[in-house]
């Protein structure tokens, strides 16, 4: 409470009045005026009683300033005063304080931006307990590493591992909702009992599924997701216990998950509605053979690793192979660590752009810290100056940190600002393909660590010039003009510029690189014609949900007409199954006259696309022998089909494949080959040409077998060619559905190009995020060079002065300068180009079409980084080539 | 013990207040020649030093100042007591005597070995 006071008091004496110095200054003269009093009493004479007096007080002047600084706060006022003085010197020098500024701000910025994304991407853990426990779980077989798992190969997985706690599997579906106002297609999952608890999700209320209810035609439940409870249900504590209409059948609501579920792996993510799996009327359900695009989840038991469960599993395959070998030999369970699922496909590119932006670091780091010694030794004097006059070594430092606090201050906000704005805009460059992404926000650790980062250089070459002159003999320093040992700073500064350039070398050819990939990729023809291509899904109203296969078939038939009739639309097809792209489906089959392979793993996969007789018209697939399907080929017309290049080349070689003949595993129809139509890259523009899958059937949608007829009300995918504008003819679709009746529907609208683009977003995401880094490093770079040239031309004025006296010319002068100025740019350039060969090969898997050692690439940014490195040594050695001989002289 | 002793760190204040305390009012050199005198002038006061702690004293509001005349008619500021002054003297006085008794039990040979 008394130093409280105290402090209070002398906090108040910051403010100090020439009154309270007058005052103590009377206090003083009174006492000694008093002492002086007594001493003369004494006997003493009248100077020896003031000598006396004086002597036994300690000095007046002393005095008053031990008293002064218990007045004040005497820390704060020296703070105050430095304070003031930085600015003064800042304000000085306006260009010094803008380019530090400026370089700081941007490092600390886009360093804070990406570190960021990576941080919330790779590092931070997953939303669920004990994450590292959980692995998604996939059948490998032959053509598929990452398969998806049948139900009962799995519910002999759950039964007989020995590794696991708890594991589960699901599988998307798109439900349609009636019974609530205008009917509605809702993303859900059909997902066996132990989902929620495999991934520690508790329901928000009511309870999960029982083992129970998950089997086949047990008892209809739902449960629900946030989102959806408060929309349809305005979040009401009653909704359990409720029916909701899905597909035309009546499901009992038992409870709701919480919305910060989410879980970005397969089709696993955040949805609408969770209905058991028993409850798909799906034929192939109970079939041990198909996959059906089921993926699981598993929780390890507690200490047991990913090696352990890999073991185990693999010897529950084993066995399932032995026992059911015409199916499930060649099917192994492949674990994968949840983590590794969700990024493992944004990793490479997230640690190329992390070490991206550490060079960038780097650069504004060395660029500052060049900034800082180049100004430390232009201070040399100014430092002499103020230790003769008694500076003490803490004080000249102390006022050195407090410029560069200042300089961190603002540039620290400014960064702070770029750092948010970046942040967010790297996220929208990739919405989708980024997991995690709803997860990132800015982080302050990585603001604070890169701002300390670029400080700590700042200061340390700031304050080592300062430290040594302070340090040697102020005389000499002040004899030397402050331009003292100005031959080492100057090498320490050429080292800088040297390491500038090799680095924003390798990065301006990480960046040309990137670039020249993305050009060849979207060279690349992806077999179809993307532009002016419509896709989107369809479901009919769900009294056709339990329809016969005739009145399916014929209502499909219905919608495309009325579709092929409405303004801007050329051609309309069905596709069902596979989608360039976008989703790929695929089946067993063998070469009629062959016996039946035994198993599966025998027979010859293939990638199959269900679609109509325009399909080819739609997508612009080029015909190359035979024929396509017509309106004639239905259900009772023979069994045809039309199979491209690859399937052509891989199992007719040098035949004609027209009228050969086909059997597809699970039908007993044999199928004709009548055409062969060119490859679509259905597995985007860059990764077809590796994959393991490529050959392609193509089958007339009005012979599906009508089991699977059967499932198309719920929906199936259409393809569309349109002209004209976009919106309009969205528009004009919505309107045709909407005369034909509201409880159908039209979802997931896209266009072909755009899953092109998509296809390469993370391509493209690191490319312009690489090329704004590079461009970054070269500004700073050029920055950086600038300002050396401008300094050594600073400090030679005399010697040039001299040469021009001697008769150099302007043209030897600018020579001499710039010549300056490219050796450490050429010296730079040729330790990038080491450093980049080296270093490219780490991002070789971006790359496509290009080698990472690319010569053009490499020597098309080596010329650019000279030219630029050219232009910013041409202006200060212009200035050398106008000094005026005469000034150079007298000015010193 | 001829030779004249500084004053020890932190009591310089203890004996401010209770010169004040058995003076009353007084200035700046009376409570500086009172501390001598009171030690039996075994200790040199470098005035100077005072005024900083009558301050520090005054900041903490201990003791409070104004300007009067001293008996030699010199115009002079008196400092006196203040009631939170009083009760700082009674705290220090109690651990300074605590202190210099323990540290007596040391200095003195024991006697009940």
């Amino acid at each position: 409470m008394r130093q409280l006071r105290a402090f209070w008091i002398r906090l108040k004496g910051l403010r100090r009045t020439s009154k309270a110095d007058a005052e103590f200054a009377a206090e003083l003269e009174s006492h000694l005026q008093i002492h002086i009093d007594e001493n003369l009493r004494a006997g003493m004479t009248p100077s020896e009683a003031r000598r006396q007096a004086t002597i036994q007080l300690g000095g007046v002047e002393q005095t008053k300033q031990v008293y002064r600084e218990r007045q004040t706060l005497p820390w704060l006022e020296t703070l105050g005063q430095d304070i003031r003085f930085s600015l003064r010197m800042l304000q000085k020098s306006p260009g010094f304080t803008f380019v530090a500024i400026i370089t700081l701000a941007l490092g600390i910025g886009a360093n804070t931006a990406i570190f960021s994304i990576v941080n919330g991407v790779l590092l931070n853990p997953l939303p669920f307990p004990h994450p590292e426990q959980l692995v998604v779980l996939h059948a490998s077989k032959p053509n598929f590493e990452f398969g998806s798992i049948s139900y009962p190969n799995f519910q002999d997985w759950r039964k007989d591992n020995h590794t696991f706690s708890s594991m589960a599997v699901s599988r998307g579906y798109y439900f349609s909702l009636t019974g609530m106002g205008l009917a509605e297609q809702l993303d859900g999952q059909f997902m066996t009992s132990d989902f929620f608890e495999t991934l520690g999700v508790k329901p928000l209320l009511g309870r999960t599924f029982t083992l129970a209810e998950e089997q086949p035609g047990a008892g209809p439940v739902v449960l629900i997701s946030e989102g959806l409870w408060r929309r349809k249900f305005s979040a009401s504590p009653n909704v359990l216990g409720r029916t909701l209409s899905l597909e035309g059948r009546n499901l009992t609501i038992i409870g709701v998950v919480p919305s910060s579920f989410q879980l970005a792996v397969w089709s696993m993510g955040s949805r609408d509605v969770y209905v058991p799996i028993g409850q798909w009327k799906n034929p192939a359900l109970t079939e041990r053979g198909d996959g059906l695009g089921i993926r699981g989840i598993g929780r390890l038991k507690p200490g047991v690793s990913l090696d352990q469960a890999n073991a185990d599993m693999a010897r529950v395959s084993r066995n399932l192979a032995a026992s059911f070998p015409d199916v499930d030999k060649g099917t192994t369970a492949k674990l994968v660590p949840l983590k590794e699922q969700m990024i493992g496909d944004v990793r490479p590119y997230l640690l190329v752009l992390t070490a991206a932006v550490g060079f960038v670091l780097l650069i504004a780091c060395v660029n500052v810290a060049s900034l800082m010694l180049a100004r430390s030794t232009a201070r040399m004097r100014e430092f002499a100056v103020r230790t003769a006059l008694g500076a003490s070594r803490n004080r000249l430092i102390r006022q050195l940190l407090t410029e560069s606090l200042m300089l961190a201050i603002v540039a620290g906000v400014l960064g702070l600002l770029l750092a948010a704005w970046g942040t967010h805009a790297g996220l929208k460059l990739l919405p989708q393909t980024l997991p995690r992404a709803d997860e990132i926000g800015l982080d302050y650790r990585v603001l604070l660590f890169t701002m300390a980062i670029s400080l700590l250089a700042g200061t340390v070459f700031g304050i080592a010039p300062a430290l040594k002159s302070s340090q040697a003999d102020p005389q000499t320093a002040l004899k030397e003009g402050g331009r003292g040992a100005s031959g080492t700073r100057h090498r320490a500064q050429s080292a800088f510029v040297i390491v500038e350039m090799a680095t924003a070398l390798v990065l301006l050819i990480g960046a040309g690189l990137m670039v020249r990939s993305l050009a060849r990729l979207w060279s690349v023809d992806p077999g179809f014609n993307p532009h002016n291509v419509l896709t989107f899904g369809y479901t009919l109203p769900p009294s056709m949900i339990n329809a016969n296969p005739d009145a399916i078939r014929a209502a499909y038939r219905n919608f495309d007409d009325r579709l092929a009739a409405t303004t801007g639309i050329e051609a309309v097809s069905q596709s069902w199954g596979g989608m360039p792209m976008e989703g790929d489906d695929d089946t067993f089959f063998w070469l009629d006259g062959q016996p039946k392979p035994a198993t599966t793993d025998a027979m010859n996969g293939t990638l199959i696309y269900n679609v109509g007789p325009d399909y080819l018209r739609v997508m612009g697939i080029p015909l190359l022998r035979g024929r396509f399907f017509g309106t004639h080929d239905d259900e009772k017309a023979p069994y045809v089909g039309v199979i491209d290049t690859v399937f052509a080349n891989k199992y007719f070689p040098s035949q004609n494949p027209i009228g050969k003949r086909l059997l597809l595993d699970g039908d007993t129809r044999k199928l004709e080959v009548v055409g062969v139509v060119g490859h679509v890259k259905q597995w985007g523009l860059d990764a077809d040409d590796t994959r393991p899958l490529q050959v392609q059937l193509y089958t007339a949608w009005a012979q599906t077998p009508d089991d699977f007829t059967r499932l198309a009300p719920s929906g199936i995918d259409e393809v569309v060619r349109y002209k004209g504008d976009l919106t309009g003819v969205t528009e004009a679709i919505r309107r045709t559905i909407g005369q034909m009746s509201n409880e159908q529907m039209i979802y997931n609208p896209g266009t072909m190009e755009s899953a092109i683009s998509d296809s390469l977003a993370q391509r493209r995401f690191a490319m312009v995020l690489l090329a704004a880094f590079a461009a970054l490093a070269l500004l700073l770079a050029s920055i950086g060079i600038y300002g050396v040239i401008a300094y050594i031309v600073g400090q030679r004025t005399q010697e040039i002065g001299i040469r021009m006296a001697f008769g150099a010319h302007r043209i030897d002068v600018l020579r001499l300068m710039l010549w300056e100025g490219m050796r450490l740019a050429l010296t730079g350039v040729v330790i990038g180009i080491a450093s980049g060969l080296a270093l490219t090969q780490l991002m070789s898997k971006m790359l496509y079409g290009v080698s990472a050692t690319d010569p053009l690439t490499f020597c098309g940014v080596a010329a650019l980084l000279t030219s630029v490195a050219l232009a910013a040594c041409y202006f200060p050695a212009r200035k050398a080539a106008h000094v005026d001989p005469m000034q150079a002289f007298r000015s010193e | 013990m001829a030779e004249k002793t500084d004053v020890w760190q932190g009591t310089l204040a203890l004996m401010v207040l209770k010169t004040l305390e058995s003076m009353g009012s007084l200035h700046g050199y009376g409570i500086a020649r009172r501390i001598e005198q009171t030690s039996g002038e075994l200790i040199s006061l470098n005035y100077g030093t005072l005024y900083p702690a009558l301050l520090k004293l005054e900041q903490e509001g201990a003791i409070s100042s104004e300007w009067g005349t001293s008996e030699n008619n010199r115009k002079a500021k008196f400092y006196k007591l203040t009631r939170v002054g009083r009760k700082q003297i009674q705290k220090e006085s109690q651990d300074w005597q605590q202190a210099t008794a323990i540290l007596a039990r040391f200095l003195t040979p024991a006697e009940e070995a």
